[in-house]
């Protein structure tokens, strides 16, 4: 089996926002619309602080909660775990918005560009499909698909990979099969520590957040001590 | 900037916010829902005037009118129909037109059909309770103890507009429908502390509960008062029927605010949380991740994300 999943290492994400640009540019979201995001926080009191950077999304649950709620069966899961939308079958209602733990759907009800008027980019990849139902990210599905079709990896060939993967400026995002020991995702997941956002909730995220090297991994190059 | 101690509990993360997706036209389905059902149940078991199964059947489509102007796409409605396997909104909508047409029926005089209206009033407002259930995205809702809760608050101001029907229709309210709006009053404000007692949510939303739930005790206290003093003193007629009024109003009243408040003010989010701070270059911060995660919850605390936009 393929189980699709997202990594992102929070010890390198610097929260420059770049996949969140990527995302908008790959996806042509609206203003308001990210489905990829960086949230960014700040822990402790001064002098003893922490900022930390979270990129934030649609966590393709495995038990995604928008999956049982949807009255339409608009909101489906793939084989591979990714969860998509038909934009032909949503009505809008937007109660997977809030049955979503995660704040990952947006609806947008009328048209609306960056700057008033749209721009040529934005008037060729304006979907009127997409107004008035639910949205979110779709792991760059259709890249995905076709990376597969052409023979390609996802997560290794960038053709096949999410855009805002491919963006990121110090690969703190990683992509791959979680089911495949060889892949990336796998073998980060294997020798760091990490935790998935909410997981008390069962909803078993594929978004998996890096916080440590795991306990026997040695450390890395020019760091002796703990 | 404001800081929350509640953030520290939880992990790290920026604060919840009130959901922004559904606003007082899916508040009014559940307001009206629960008391056009719950006044369905009431004329089924009280008897009365038949067109109360009408005026509820009327105000559940109010409800049902509200949400179909919420949705995005309201001419695909029907695709509503398509997951009765997972979703209670499908199982609301497809218990509505059974509950409408037996409840016109039952207007019409038809005696098989109270019964049945009240069978599926109850079917439906059960659904509704379980839609809000099934938001896992929101604490408050996602309670189980909300379940009956909901159930309990429809057939509360159910009983109180059908108290207030017969007080308005000139007929002196019984004994018997006094003697039941009381304990359904109170079993209604039993469920909700075991409810609050329950819930783990934002400080802002507690806080919009507590406002909702002192009004929903005062009502319920002050309408089930009425009750006690109807059938203890030997009222006047009009006396007896205006105080029927006020009960049943109150009763009804007081459940409508709550159902109001609860989606509209106090749907919350969990917000964002990372249960781990990253450790960078040595593990000294991680030392510093452990010590703010297990020292108790005080002001000044972990501080909410500095995007207070997410917030």
């Amino acid at each position: 089996m393929t189980r699709w999943a997202m990594v992102a290492d929070l010890r390198r994400c610097v929260g420059c926002q770049t996949c969140t640009a990527a995302c908008k540019h790959a996806n042509a979201t609206p203003p308001g619309v990210q489905w990829r995001r960086v949230l960014d926080m700040e822990f402790g009191e001064f002098p003893d602080v922490q900022r930390v950077f979270v990129p934030v999304g649609c966590q393709h649950c495995d038990e995604p909660p928008c999956l049982d709620v949807c009255p339409t069966t608009a909101t489906r899961k793939r084989a591979d775990g990714i969860v998509t939308i038909d934009y032909d079958l949503c009505i809008g209602c937007a109660y997977c918005a809030v049955a979503c733990p995660y704040q990952a759907r947006y609806k947008t009800e009328r048209r609306s560009f960056a700057y008033g008027r749209a721009s040529e980019h934005e008037q060729a990849r304006f979907d009127p499909d997409r107004l008035a139902v639910a949205t979110k990210c779709t792991f760059c599905v259709d890249r995905i698909d076709a990376g597969l079709a052409r023979g390609q990896t996802p997560g290794v060939d960038p053709e096949a990979t999410p855009a805002c993967v491919n963006a990121c400026i110090a690969e703190a995002l990683s992509f791959g099969d979680a089911d495949d020991p060889e892949s990336r995702v796998s073998r980060l997941l294997e020798t760091h520590q990490h935790f998935r956002m909410h997981e008390e909730l069962g909803t078993g995220p594929g978004f998996h957040y890096l916080w440590d090297r795991a306990d026997d991994a040695p450390p890395p190059p020019g760091e002796d001590s703990r | 900037m404001r800081r929350e101690p509640q953030a520290r509990a939880a992990g790290f993360g920026p604060r919840p916010w009130q959901q922004t997706s559904w606003d007082a036209r899916a508040a009014a389905n559940f307001m009206a829902g629960g008391a056009g059902s719950g006044l369905i149940v009431a004329a089924a078991v009280g008897g009365g005037p038949l067109w109360a199964f009408a005026l509820g059947a009327a105000i559940v489509a109010g409800g049902l009118l509200c949400v179909w102007a919420e949705i995005g796409r309201p001419w695909r409605a029907l695709n509503v129909f398509f997951n009765a396997r997972r979703s209670w909104m499908t199982r609301e909508a497809m218990v509505a037109p059974p509950t409408l047409l037996l409840a016109l029926a039952a207007a019409l005089g038809l005696p098989a059909a109270a019964g049945l209206a009240a069978a599926c009033a109850l079917a439906f407002v059960y659904c509704q309770a379980r839609i809000l259930r099934a938001a896992r995205g929101i604490p408050a809702w996602r309670e189980p103890a909300l379940v009956p809760l909901i159930v309990a608050t429809a057939l509360a101001e159910g009983g109180g507009l059908w108290l207030a029907l017969a007080a308005l229709g000139g007929g002196a309210a019984s004994a018997a429908a006094w003697a039941a709006l009381a304990p359904l009053l109170l079993v209604r404000l039993g469920l909700w502390a075991r409810w609050r007692g329950r819930l783990k949510a934002a400080p802002r939303a507690l806080a919009a509960i507590e406002d909702a739930g002192g009004r929903l005790q005062a009502a319920s206290w002050l309408a089930a008062s009425l009750a006690v003093v109807a059938l203890a003193l030997p009222l006047p007629p009009r006396l007896e029927a205006a105080a029927a009024l006020a009960a049943g109003l109150l009763a009804a009243a007081g459940g409508a605010w709550f159902k109001f408040t609860l989606v509209t003010r106090a749907a919350f989010n969990q917000g964002f949380t990372v249960a781990r701070l990253p450790v960078r270059g040595t593990r000294r911060g991680a030392a510093m991740a452990s010590a703010v995660a297990s020292t108790p919850a005080r002001p000044g605390g972990s501080a909410p994300a500095k995007e207070d936009r997410w917030a």
